[in-house]
């Protein structure tokens, strides 16, 4: 293939080599849904920082809400990769809840039934069984959803109902207490040169998740399965390992979360955890990822978990009362849904 | 002529009770264009995702090379040197030109990044635009999601896609049918330019003047089966047309 063609055609240019310059960074986040949200996210700060300069920029509210929500974002995160394969996943506060509880059991097991004095050791097995815990439920969903082809949404809601239903059976349906102090001390309520140390993990979890997302072949691969499944199977991917793989690791990140969750509250608590689910699918969506699949970022997912956080700390700050906050994300998420759809519906119509 | 490269003999699928192909055969030899024609129906596209390990077939042999074949999936028939460019495209709409034209064979950086999975963007996004270049394909800019190019623009990024990596065969399902008039003589000069590289291409088309223009030689597709064969260059669209509508029967062609 060596003959060039004649390169210029009733005014559309043909592509040269030469012209291939990178498209200018402001350009590309311009048409990007994450700078949108990120204006939205700097928006709702400053108007609630105008109204009320000395509560809202304290580092104490600074503070709290971040470590509110870095559990969120970390069960955020995994979720950005599942929703972009376009599936779903409901399961993520159950399996959160079950990683918690078998983590504590485990610890108070190892510690003659009470942890609260047990050592490093303890915690790292801890870590290590919250973590396996999370694995098992991703790989359960991921087989089902991938090997037995049924509907993502069907196979979560029944381990969202399993999971939690387990963690209440092994615990007896009651919080489970005897969290180690050199845990809760440490990653629970400790700080780095004045940071939480829950927001830190969050924050590296976050990380390394947008570099797997943007820089891999595993990330091109969790976009090419959500933009077109048969296109990358018959590219050779192999979409059925790819997607358990996806679900493996929102497992292992609730897992994860679970962990960081007993380690903050120094309890392993059985409720409190039904709408993380929809905490975590509502900041991938505002975050600009594309429930149909295809399109999203983990940076969107980060801005994204931080509206409803942010909304909630502006309404308590001014007094309005927080009944409101669930309304206000909610129209939020629609408009942000409702953007996304028309806009691919007008890209489709090409 | 020499070997065949690709025989397929009496191929049957089935899809549930829908009999798509009941026996087809089909011959491919190298440096060749050979086109396959037929009805809407006949079972053109069946036989194609036949041949380059999409679907298996219910029954029949496959030759490659001489040898027995059997295809097991995409990857097989790549790793074979057969490459597809199908009636839907099989494109991933979200990504752009560059990521479909390496999509299951990412470049990744060297060293230890690119063993951690790290792709090369940069040098695949270069040879992406001089492979794009060198077959005349226009486009606005390299970095939008196919999504937002024209069905022809599409349809050109496939083409290219599946010329870039074949060594023995191409199959084309109507790789024409959204082109404009300049973009179809394009990859009517891509075909021919394959060819003379030694690779077989196999067309698929419903333009008649298109396939006499180009094929060396013509099979015949009707309800499943092999139904005719001819020469490239003795044959006329009125034969053609019998012979897809079952007019004109060849005794020899199945
Ligand atoms: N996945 C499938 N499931 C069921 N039936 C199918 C499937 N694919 C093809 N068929 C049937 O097989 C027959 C042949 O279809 P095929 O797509 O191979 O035809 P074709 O020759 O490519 O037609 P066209 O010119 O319209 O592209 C049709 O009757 C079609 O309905
Ligand atoms: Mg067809």
């Amino acid at each position: 293939m060596s003959t060039v063609p004649e390169s210029k055609t009733n005014g559309e240019t043909t592509l040269s080599s030469e012209d291939e310059g990178h498209t200018s960074l402001a350009k590309r986040l311009a048409g990007a849904n994450t700078l949108w949200i990120g204006v939205v996210l700097l928006l709702l700060i400053a108007v609630f920082g105008a109204i009320r300069p000395d509560a809202v920029l304290t580092t104490f509210t600074l503070q709290t809400t971040l470590v509110e929500t870095s559990v969120l974002l970390v069960l955020a995160v995994g979720m950005t990769f599942v929703i972009i394969t376009s599936g779903i996943d409901l399961s993520v506060g159950s399996v959160l809840v079950f990683s918690g509880v078998t983590s504590a059991m485990t610890m108070n097991a190892m510690s003659g039934g009470d942890a609260t004095k047990a050592g490093w050791g303890v915690v790292w097995v801890g870590l290590l069984v919250a973590l396996v815990s999370g694995a098992a439920w991703g790989l359960l969903n991921g087989l089902l959803i991938a090997k037995s082809k049924i509907p993502p949404l069907i196979v979560t809601l029944g381990s969202f109902g399993a999971a939690l239903g387990a963690g209440q059976l092994i615990s007896n349906g009651s919080n489970v207490a005897g969290v180690p102090e050199v845990l809760g001390n440490t990653l629970g309520t400790g700080t780095y040169l004045g940071i939480p140390n829950l927001v830190l993990l969050a924050a590296v979890v976050a990380a390394i998740g947008a570099l797997l997302l943007t820089t891999t072949r595993f990330g091109r691969y969790t976009y090419a399965i959500g933009s077109n499944e048969e296109a990358a199977r018959r590219v050779g991917i192999s979409v059925t390992g790819h997607l358990m793989k996806i679900y493996l690791l929102a497992g292992v990140l609730a897992g994860l979360a679970g962990f960081m969750a007993m380690a903050y509250f120094r309890v392993a608590s059985v409720t409190g955890h039904d709408t993380d689910n929809l905490n975590a699918i509502a900041g991938v969506v505002l975050g600009g990822t594309s429930l149909f699949g295809g399109a999203g970022s983990v940076v969107g997912t980060v801005l994204g978990v931080f509206i409803p956080a942010v909304l909630r700390k502006g309404f308590v700050i001014l007094g309005v009362n927080v009944y409101w906050q669930p309304i206000a994300v909610a129209i939020v998420l629609v408009a942000a849904v409702w953007f996304d759809q028309s806009r691919r519906r007008a890209r489709n119509q090409r | 002529m020499s070997e065949p490269l690709l025989e397929a003999r009496e191929l049957v699928k089935h899809y549930g009770s829908v009999e798509a192909l009941r026996g087809a055969s089909f011959t491919a030899y190298p440096g060749e264009v050979v086109s396959l024609i037929g009805d809407n129906g006949a079972g053109k596209s069946t036989l194609v995702k036949c041949l380059s390990g999409v679907e298996r077939p219910t029954g029949g042999t496959l030759l490659f090379e001489g040898e027995p074949l059997e295809l097991t999936s995409p990857t097989d028939a790549r790793d074979h040197g057969i490459e597809t460019v199908f009636q839907d495209l099989a494109v991933a709409p979200d990504l752009d030109p560059a990521a479909n034209l390496y999509l299951g064979r990412e470049l990744r950086k060297p060293g230890v990044l690119g063993w951690l999975g790290v792709l090369d963007k940069h040098e695949m996004r270069k040879r992406a635009a001089e492979h794009f270049y060198r077959l005349g394909v226009s486009l606005q800019s390299i970095d939008v999601p196919i999504a937002a190019l024209s069905g022809g623009q599409r349809q050109s990024v496939a083409v290219a896609r599946s010329v870039a990596w074949a060594s023995k065969i191409v199959f084309m399902d109507e790789p024409t049918a959204a082109l404009g008039v300049v973009q179809r003589e394009r990859v009517l000069d891509v075909i021919k330019r394959v060819r003379d590289e030694g690779i077989a291409v196999v067309l698929i088309s419903h333009n008649m003047p298109e396939v006499l223009s180009v094929s060396d030689r013509i099979e015949v597709l009707r309800l499943g089966r092999r139904v005719a064969r001819f020469k490239g260059p003795d044959t006329s669209v009125e034969e053609l047309v019998g012979a897809m509508t079952g007019a004109l029967t060849q005794e020899d062609a199945a």
